[in-house]
């Protein structure tokens, strides 16, 4: 630094234009590049990618679908690659995509804490708030582009092992394979209503316990502790409140004609879920102390 | 806390001493940093006991106290980091806790060792700060890593930084946001003597460009050497607040007296009038008196037939008066102990508590 002394004005002194407080986009694009330089933020999406994979790859050494499936799309396999994607789903949705986006949530704002970098960001100019946003943004973005992902590779697998061909529904029904593609992807996106729930109990649980394993295992934790209750006899007037049941909504979208009800009944139960905890989750970040690192 | 502006302190710019020590003069920018009645309380914990600080316009002024005492939690409140329990603290009139960002406006600094993302490159850290901050920061990205002697490594990892580098690194991300008050909590730990010698620099170059700048530091020389008004804390509390000058002045004040014949001297020291403090050692004798009864004492050692080998004056190091400030209780007296002040007990002038 001996050339402090001799170093150019403008850093230094040179006239100081009042500083323009950068949007949420701006905090939010760089929240997405940090997760992009993260090696550990690949270990969820390579998860998203291999699952399909392996699954079509074990299925084409098998040879021939699985016995006494309980789902129709198990024997359709063969049939046509796109029921791979939606089996896929049924497979991932209670336990793999909810710890694919819980790995990011969790860690989220605890990393952060952890880091000592919290304190980084928060003495620059963007509010505390601007910042908790872009950063539940980013959780929900990743948890978007795992399921996206691995809808993605389970549809391009499936069609490359089994051709792209009509798809039986849960009805019974046949359709066409674009209006299926199209049913692949709607179903995902419904899927994202409870999965992007969980990222926000993620979040919270990052925001509060500061400690990205604790917040990752709590979420985990929580969502198996409401699989836990819907298995529990007797409780079966609460099973169309609990999350994990709202995993499967989306199989409404495979009925004709399309049941509705279960998604919007989804929709009004996550928000149950998920809008109560960003709030906590925005109130506890905004007053926390900034006290480690 | 709220006091008279004391004489400037030597060396000070002249425009510290002139809207320094908490003054807000007539249609002049609010001082940098005004704080009152802090308090921090963890549990059964009292970490920041009513703490004031008036940090004005220019200053260099320094946080000292030991470990624990609660510098980094008050430097935390300032930042809007930490909550208060109880108090308020403004920047630049502003008060973060309820303006946010808004009142860090033109502030800038680290509290404990800066962080970084140590996955990302030095230069991807500050674009990401740059970003953070809005305005025309990114384009004096090169400009800082130049000053911070970064640029050749500007492309590798944080991760793989030392600690010193981490330091400079914290300073360019501070100067990214071309600030009117700087924070810098111990800029110095961890790098080694050179490192010392130009972060000792850069902050002079900073005060001398006008940045008021806020230092917390265990380097006790380098806060002597750089600061011109300092903050004791001890224990949670503000144990003097002030021109460092005048700390070291009222801190005593004393002699060093040799002498072709020092038993005999110390027997003519002892028994003039407004001599205090005497004691004989092999280094001579340490005495305290003001001007005038030193010049009393040189002529009666004269006329004692006593010869007057060297007579220094001996000002007490910062060192000195931070131990006892901190450990003794008091500022009095040469180091001794000795002096017209009893040790245990805080002059009512220097001692600025609540």
């Amino acid at each position: 630094m001996s050339s402090a002394a001799a170093a150019p004005p403008s850093a230094l002194s040179a006239a100081r234009p009042r500083a323009r407080r950068p949007p949420v986009r701006t905090v939010y694009r760089w929240e997405l590049r940090k997760l992009v330089s993260q090696k550990r933020t690949y270990l969820g999406l390579g998860l998203a990618v291999l699952l399909p994979l392996i699954f079509v790859i074990s299925q084409l050494i098998r040879g021939h679908p699985p016995r006494g499936a309980d789902s129709i799309f198990a024997s359709e396999i063969f049939q046509s690659g796109l029921a791979t994607p939606v089996l896929m789903l049924t497979f991932l949705a209670p336990f793999f995509l909810p710890l694919i986006a819980s790995l990011v949530a969790g860690d989220i704002v605890a990393a952060e804490d952890n880091n000592g970098t919290l304190k980084t960001i928060l003495t620059r100019s963007v509010d505390r708030g601007q910042v908790f946003a872009a950063k539940a943004l980013a959780a929900l973005t990743y948890g978007t582009i795992a399921v996206f992902l691995s809808a993605a590779v389970g549809t391009v697998a499936g069609t490359s092992a089994w051709g792209f061909h009509s798809v039986r529904t849960f009805s019974d029904t046949v359709v066409s394979a674009p209006k299926a593609l199209l049913l692949v992807f709607a179903a995902n996106t419904f899927f994202l209503i409870p999965l992007l729930t969980v990222a926000c109990i993620g979040v919270l649980l990052s925001t509060i316990t500061r400690n990205s394993a604790a917040a990752i295992v709590g979420t985990l934790g929580v969502t198996l502790i409401l699989a836990i209750v819907q298995q529990i006899p007797g409780l079966e007037g609460v099973h169309p409140y609990l999350l994990t049941t709202q995993y499967f909504a989306w199989q409404g979208l495979l009925r004709t004609p399309t049941d509705w009800a279960p998604i919007w009944h989804s929709a009004w139960v996550c928000a149950l879920y998920a809008v109560p905890c960003l709030f906590a989750g925005y109130l506890v970040f905004l007053r926390r102390d900034v006290a480690g690192g | 806390m709220e006091e008279s502006a004391p004489p400037p302190a030597d060396g000070a710019p002249a425009h510290a001493a002139a809207v320094g020590q908490g003054d807000t003069l007539a249609g002049a920018e609010p001082q940098p940093v005004r704080a009152r009645g802090l308090v921090k309380r963890y549990k059964e914990v009292l970490a920041v006991d009513h703490i004031d600080l008036n940090v004005g316009a220019g200053d260099v002024y320094g946080f000292l106290g030991p470990n624990g005492a609660g510098k980094t939690t008050t430097l935390r409140m300032a930042l809007g980091l930490i909550v208060p329990t109880e108090g308020t603290v403004e920047l630049f009139g502003r008060d973060p806790l309820r303006e946010g960002a808004r009142a860090l406006e033109g502030v800038a600094g680290f509290v404990e060792a800066p962080r970084f993302y140590p996955y990302l490159t030095a230069r991807k850290n500050l674009e990401l700060l740059a970003a953070l901050d809005g305005g025309d920061a990114r384009e004096r990205i090169p400009e800082v890593l130049e000053i911070v002697e970064l640029s050749p490594r500007a492309e590798h990892r944080v991760g793989g930084y030392s600690h010193g580098m981490r330091q400079r690194l914290g300073i360019a991300a501070a100067l990214l946001r071309r600030p009117r008050l700087l924070i810098l909590d111990e800029p110095a730990t961890g790098l080694d003597p050179a490192g010392m010698r130009d972060m000792r620099l850069l902050i002079r170059r900073l005060a001398g460009d006008g940045i008021t700048v806020l230092l917390s530091s265990h380097q006790l020389p380098e806060v002597q050497e750089l600061c011109d008004r300092v903050a004791i804390v001890d224990s949670g509390r503000v144990v003097y607040e002030g021109a460092l000058a005048d700390l070291r002045r009222q801190g005593g004040a004393g002699y060093r007296l040799r002498t072709t014949e020092d038993t005999r001297a110390a027997r003519v020291a002892g028994e003039q009038a407004g001599v205090t403090s005497v004691l004989a050692d092999e280094h001579g004798i340490g005495f305290q008196a003001d001007e005038q009864q030193v010049a009393a004492l040189t002529v009666a050692l004269g006329r004692a037939g006593v010869g007057i080998l060297s007579l220094t004056p001996e000002l007490a190091t910062l060192e000195d008066l931070f131990f006892r400030l901190t450990e003794d209780g008091a500022v009095a007296g040469a180091s001794d102990g000795g002096g017209s002040t009893p040790p245990t007990e805080k002059p009512a002038e220097l001692v600025q508590a609540p």
